[in-house]
């Protein structure tokens, strides 16, 4: 009785694991095929799409020769660093409090609780306040209501990251440190996030490349532009005071031209997620070797 | 005065036939619960040398959990004095309580006071980050930075402000030959300390804690994560290291304690039982819950 029951249920379960292998094949076959259709279908568009005049013209008004996308690269490239050099810092130091100084703090909950609903809020949401508070009291659209509203989204992400990476730093490393007479300050500095460097870099580099492919917060702040964001008075070259104007973006000029009648900009819009998708790419495998290179750093 | 294993063991089998005479049973740890009315047993040879290290009336609680009760202990100058006890006795938090690391704890309470070198350390007004760097630590586990060996061993020195190239180097080849390192590693000093071996790893936080000059170096088990070749290396070490530095070693094992330290302490559930040259300790204690620990009866 005892063999055949267990023979039985072996059998059910052989079949049952088996069925479940098959299953999970499956639909990971399924979105891999999936995966490379997308990817094949934009490489198709973008690769006839692309050409030199994309980087090296700004739009020429003509609908059959609709010229480049340089002040969209320019735009967003000038838009990111901004936001990065706000949003980083801001986050850092929020992922530094939480994970050093707060732990036992009133402020650690709500900080962490605001910060993960921060980061989960639809884009959309950081346009339309953008709007309110920078473009309505300006009286423009504007290059800085963008930066800033792509620095908002940056914010809660570099801070959650940071301190998750932070807490992974051995307390063993903190003690040591005390113990050799430097201050919380002093370890902070020079042993925690010293220790950590691979891991942050990861959390800021997705940081940028989230914001990198962001359209709906600069509906509302950049708005857009067909001109090169550089404008020559003051000054020819980039002038803080280029962004007061609406300011261009390649999310932004995509957006327009994918949603548009004439086919010509059609296609450069496809060049133009090309070229996004391939620096998000590029992005994204830097972000692995900095994180293969502090797994191996601390092993 | 330091013993060696085959000292001590030998006594063991006399010490069985004479113990079921005694009135209390002693077979099972749990009927030796230390009573509060005990008195604690101090050796007169521990107080004829002049303490660095006097500790009065010491109380430290957990939040409402009380984990040392009034400790009284005087530690002497340029000796190496071992603590021993059951785990959780306390020998590990009285030991941090003496470089204030308790300090990092949250909920952390402490009555009583420890002077070093007649100074009041839990006084107000004490510079904490100052008496650090008179105390030198050696953990549990070894901890390293995530940095070359040379910046390891003058990570305190940087601390403490040192720049000058030529003052690191000759600190850290002094402190890495104290430790018993130099020859090991003097031709990869920029090398990182993580690619060390577990024992050279722990020598490695040896020269770090000495690179300082410190008054006292503290060691908490600090072989307890090693094979026996490595335990052997840091246990010559720290015999050398009684010349120059008073030594305080919280170990789990008795064998350790009897071959490395001149003085021991007993300490049982948050009290100081028995404190003595280690010969008599271990060979003639005066109370019997001593002896049922270093005959290996509990514990």
């Amino acid at each position: 009785m005892i063999s055949i029951a267990s023979n039985y249920y072996a059998r059910l379960a052989k079949a049952h694991s088996f069925t479940m292998q098959i299953v999970c094949t499956a639909f990971a076959m399924i979105i891999l095929v999936l995966l490379a259709l997308v990817t094949a279908f934009l490489l198709y568009h973008g690769f006839t799409s692309i050409n030199l005049a994309f980087f090296t013209q700004t739009p020429s008004g003509d609908i059959q020769n609709p010229g480049g996308m340089l002040h969209g690269l320019m735009g967003t490239a000038i838009l990111i660093t901004i936001a990065s050099t706000v949003g980083i810092p801001l986050g850092m130091l929020t992922g530094v409090y939480l994970s050093e100084y707060a732990s036992n703090s009133v402020l650690a909950g709500p900080t962490r609780f605001v910060a993960d609903v921060l980061a989960g809020v639809p884009s959309i949401v950081v346009g339309i306040l953008g709007y309110e508070l920078l473009v309505v009291p300006l009286g423009d659209y504007n290059g800085w209501a963008g930066a800033i509203a792509l620095a908002f989204i940056m914010v809660p992400i570099v801070a959650r990251t940071t301190e998750e990476m932070l807490r992974l730093v051995p307390k063993s490393y903190r003690e040591a440190s005390v113990a050799l007479g430097a201050t919380k300050a002093g370890t902070i500095l020079r042993v925690v996030i010293p220790s950590a460097t691979g891991s942050l870099v990861t959390g800021i580099m997705l940081a940028i490349a989230r914001v990198a492919g962001e359209t709906a917060p600069l509906i509302f702040t950049a708005l857009g532009s067909r001109f090169l964001p550089v404008i020559r008075e003051p000054s020819p070259y980039f002038h803080p005071t280029d962004l007061q104007h609406p300011f261009p973006s390649l999310t932004k000029q995509i957006f327009d031209y994918a949603t548009g009648p004439y086919p010509e900009q059609k296609r450069l819009a496809w060049a133009g997620i090309l070229v996004l998708i391939s620096l998000i790419f590029v992005l994204n495998l830097s972000i692995r070797y900095f994180a293969t290179r502090t797994r191996r750093t601390a092993t | 005065m330091s013993l060696d294993e085959s000292t001590v063991i030998p006594r063991e089998p006399i010490r069985r036939q004479v113990l079921p005479s005694r009135t209390m049973p002693v077979s099972h740890g749990h009927k030796m619960i230390a009573s509060e009315n005990q008195t604690t047993q101090i050796h007169e040879e521990v107080n004829q040398i002049a303490p660095v290290l006097v500790i009065e009336n010491f109380c430290l609680y957990y939040g409402k959990t009380k984990a040392l009760h009034s400790v009284n202990m005087n530690i002497p100058r340029g000796q190496v004095t071992a603590m021993i006890g059951p785990s959780g006795c306390g020998k590990s938090t009285l030991l941090r309580s003496i470089n204030r690391l308790n300090d990092l704890i949250d909920g952390v309470r402490t009555t009583g006071e420890i002077h070093l070198n007649g100074q009041p350390i839990y006084a107000p007004g004490i510079d904490v980050i100052a008496l650090r760097k008179r105390l030198g630590m050696v953990f549990q586990k070894s901890n390293p930075f995530p940095m070359s060996i040379y910046d390891n061993v003058v990570y305190g020195l940087r601390v403490a402000g040192e720049r000058r190239r030529d003052v690191l180097m000759e600190a850290c080849q002094a402190s890495l030959e104290g430790a018993a390192l130099w020859n090991e590693v003097k031709d990869r000093l920029k090398d990182s300390a993580l690619g060390l071996s577990g024992g050279q790893q722990q020598r490695l936080c040896i020269a770090r804690a000495i690179a300082v000059k410190p008054d006292v170096l503290l060691m908490d088990e600090p072989t307890s994560a090693l094979d026996p070749i490595a335990t052997g290396k840091v246990e010559d070490l720290i015999y050398q290291l009684r010349s120059n530095y008073t030594v305080v070693i919280v170990t789990h094992n008795m064998q350790q304690a009897a071959r490395v330290s001149d003085f021991t302490a007993f300490m049982y559930m948050g009290k100081l039982v028995e404190y003595g040259p280690t010969g008599s300790l271990f060979q003639m204690p005066r109370l019997k819950q001593t002896e049922d620990y270093v005959t290996g009866r509990f514990g």
